[in-house]
C-alpha cells in the first residue's frame, strides 16, 4: 500500500477543499457588500485593507467577540446543535464536487443523489432553529422555511434528472465528462433555468428569502441567534450560495472543461460567475409573496420539470440507440 | 418573467453609473456658509468681545445648553464673565444665534468635533471666542447702539443726533 497515494494526498485535498470553501465562503461577505453597492451607486466596504479586504477579518472578530446569548426560554441542546447542522450538511456536499479531475474528495458513483440528500438534510437546521428558539418569529421562519425548501427540492431533482438521462450517470465526474463538446445547458436549458431557481430557493437567498424575511420577520428562524451561531447560519448561506453555483458549472456549464487556461481557474471561473448572479439577483429582485411562492413552485415548476424530464427521455430514447 | 430579467439588467447597466458617495474623511464635502455647524463667539472690528451678556441665546436655547454670568468692564460695557456651551446637548438648531442682538454668537461649517470624553464637549468662552467677526464684517454693535459707555456719551453713535437737552426745549 502506498501511503502517500492513500493517506496523505487525500488528507491534503480534504483540508484544500474545507480551507477553500471556507475562505470562499467569509470571503463572499466582503464580495457581496462591494457588489451590492457596485449595484447600488456606491463604493461598499473599502476602508479595511487593501479594496475593504480585511473587512472579512474585522467582521469575523467582531462576531467571535459578541456576546453567545442563549434565550432562557430556548430549548438549549437544539438551539446549539441547529447551526451545526447547516454548516456539516453543505460541507458534506463539498465531498462530492470535483473541482478538477484529481482534486475530489469522495468519488461517489451516485454523488448527485448525495448532493440532493444533503440540501435535503440542511432543512432539519432552519427548522430546528426555529422550533428551539420558541419565538414566534423564529417559528413562523422555521415553518416557512420548511414549507418552501420541501416543495422547492421537488423539482429541484427532477430538473436534475434530464442531466442525468443525457449523461447517463449519477457521478459528478462522468456528467462533466459527458459535457466534452457541448455544454448541458444547451440541451437542458429549461433544466438548467428549473435549477437556478431551485437553487436559489434551497439557499434562502432573495428573491426566496422569505423564511427571514427582515420586513416581516425581524430575521426568521435566525431572530435569536448571536455571537458565532449566527455567524454559522450567515457563513452556511454563502457556502450555500457557493455550493449551488459550482454545482450550476459542473452540472451546465461543463465544470472544469475549458480552453487555454487550468482547468481549476475554469471551474472557479465558472462557479464565481454564477455567485456574482446570485447576487445580482439580490441587487435587483423584490421579494413576491409567501402564498405565491408556493404555487409558482407547485402549479409552474414542477409541471414544467416533468415536461423537461419526459421530452427529454423520449429525445435520449429515440437518439439513443 | 421578462420584466424580471429586464429589471435584473437594468440593476446591472449601474455598474457603469457614477458613484454618490462621497468619501468623507478623504474628500470633504462642500458645506453652505450657513450651515448650522460648530458655535462660536465673534469679535467685532475693533478686536472686543461683541457678546453683551443679554442672555437671549440661552433663552432661546430649546435644550438649554448655553450658561453664561453677565458682568461689565470698568467702561461700563457689558461682557460674559463666563460663557458655556454643552456640546454634548447642543441640537444645533440655530436659535441662539437668531435671538442674538449683536451677532456675536454664530454657527459655523464645521461639525467635526467628536470627543472620547463628554466632559471635552462642554466649551468654554476661550474655547468659543475667535479672533473675527464670522459672518458679518464691519459690524459694531457699541458703535451703533444708543447705549452710553465709558469713551462713548450719549448721541456719539453712528446715524445718531446728540440727545435734545429737554429742560432747555425752547421754541
Amino acid at each position: 500500500m502506498n501511503i502517500w497515494e492513500n493517506v496523505v494526498i487525500p488528507i491534503i485535498i480534504v483540508l484544500g477543499v474545507l480551507i477553500v470553501a471556507l475562505t470562499i465562503a467569509a470571503g463572499l461577505i466582503w464580495v457581496e457588500r462591494r457588489l451590492l453597492a457596485v449595484w447600488q451607486d456606491r463604493y461598499g466596504p473599502n476602508r479595511v485593507g487593501p479594496f475593504g479586504l480585511l473587512q472579512v477579518l474585522a467582521d469575523t472578530l467582531k462576531l467571535l467577540w459578541k456576546e453567545d446569548w442563549i434565550p432562557p426560554f430556548a430549548d438549549k441542546g437544539v438551539f446549539i446543535i441547529a447551526p451545526g447542522i447547516v454548516m456539516v450538511t453543505v460541507l458534506m456536499s463539498y465531498a462530492v464536487l470535483p473541482a478538477t479531475e484529481k482534486i475530489v474528495v469522495a468519488d461517489l458513483n451516485i454523488g448527485l443523489l448525495f448532493v440532493l440528500a444533503m440540501s435535503s438534510m440542511g432543512v432539519y437546521s432552519v427548522v430546528l432553529a426555529g422550533w428551539a428558539s420558541d419565538n414566534k418569529y423564529a417559528l413562523l421562519g422555521g415553518l416557512r422555511a420548511s414549507a418552501q425548501m420541501l416543495s422547492y427540492e421537488v423539482f429541484m431533482g427532477l430538473s436534475l434528472m434530464g442531466v442525468v438521462l443525457l449523461a447517463g450517470s449519477f457521478n459528478l465526474k462522468d456528467i462533466v465528462e459527458a459535457q466534452r463538446h457541448m455544454w448541458f445547458v444547451i440541451p437542458q436549458f429549461v433544466g438548467f433555468v428549473l435549477f437556478l431557481i431551485a437553487g436559489v430557493a434551497e439557499t434562502r437567498r432573495l428573491p426566496f428569502d422569505l423564511p427571514e424575511a427582515e420586513s416581516e420577520l425581524v430575521a426568521g428562524y435566525h431572530s435569536e441567534y448571536s455571537g458565532m451561531k449566527f455567524g454559522m447560519f450567515f457563513v452556511g448561506e454563502y457556502l450555500g450560495v457557493t455550493l449551488i453555483s459550482a454545482l450550476i458549472s459542473v452540472l451546465f456549464f461543463g465544470g472544469w472543461l475549458g480552453p487555454v487556461l487550468p482547468p481549476i481557474v475554469w471551474f472557479l471561473l465558472k462557479t464565481f460567475f454564477f455567485i456574482c448572479f446570485f447576487i445580482l439577483l439580490r441587487a435587483g429582485l423584490p421579494r413576491p409573496r409567501f402564498d405565491q411562492l408556493m404555487s409558482w413552485g407547485w402549479k409552474l415548476m414542477l409541471p414544467l420539470a416533468l415536461i423537461n424530464l419526459l421530452v427529454t427521455g423520449a429525445v435520449v430514447l429515440t437518439l439513443g440507440k | 418573467m421578462l420584466s424580471l430579467i429586464g429589471s435584473l439588467w437594468g440593476v446591472l447597466l449601474h455598474t457603469f453609473r457614477p458613484r454618490v458617495t462621497v468619501q468623507y474623511p478623504d474628500q470633504k464635502p462642500y458645506l453652505a456658509p450657513r450651515w448650522r455647524g460648530r458655535i462660536i463667539l465673534s469679535r467685532d472690528p475693533d478686536g472686543e468681545e461683541r457678546c453683551v451678556a443679554c442672555y437671549l441665546c440661552a433663552v432661546a436655547c430649546p435644550v438649554d445648553c448655553i450658561a453664561l454670568q453677565a458682568t461689565e468692564d470698568k467702561n461700563g460695557r457689558r461682557y460674559p464673565d463666563f460663557f458655556r456651551i454643552n456640546f454634548s446637548r447642543c441640537i444645533l438648531c440655530g436659535y441662539c444665534e437668531e435671538a442674538c442682538p449683536t451677532y456675536a454668537i454664530q454657527l459655523t461649517p464645521d461639525f467635526e468635533m467628536a470627543e472620547y470624553n463628554r466632559q471635552n464637549l462642554v466649551y468654554e468662552k476661550e474655547d468659543l471666542l475667535i479672533n473675527g467677526t464670522g459672518k458679518y464684517p464691519g459690524y459694531n454693535f457699541w458703535r451703533v447702539a444708543g447705549v452710553q459707555i465709558g469713551g462713548k456719551d450719549k448721541g456719539e453713535a453712528e446715524r445718531e443726533v446728540p440727545p435734545t437737552d429737554v429742560h432747555r426745549l425752547l421754541p
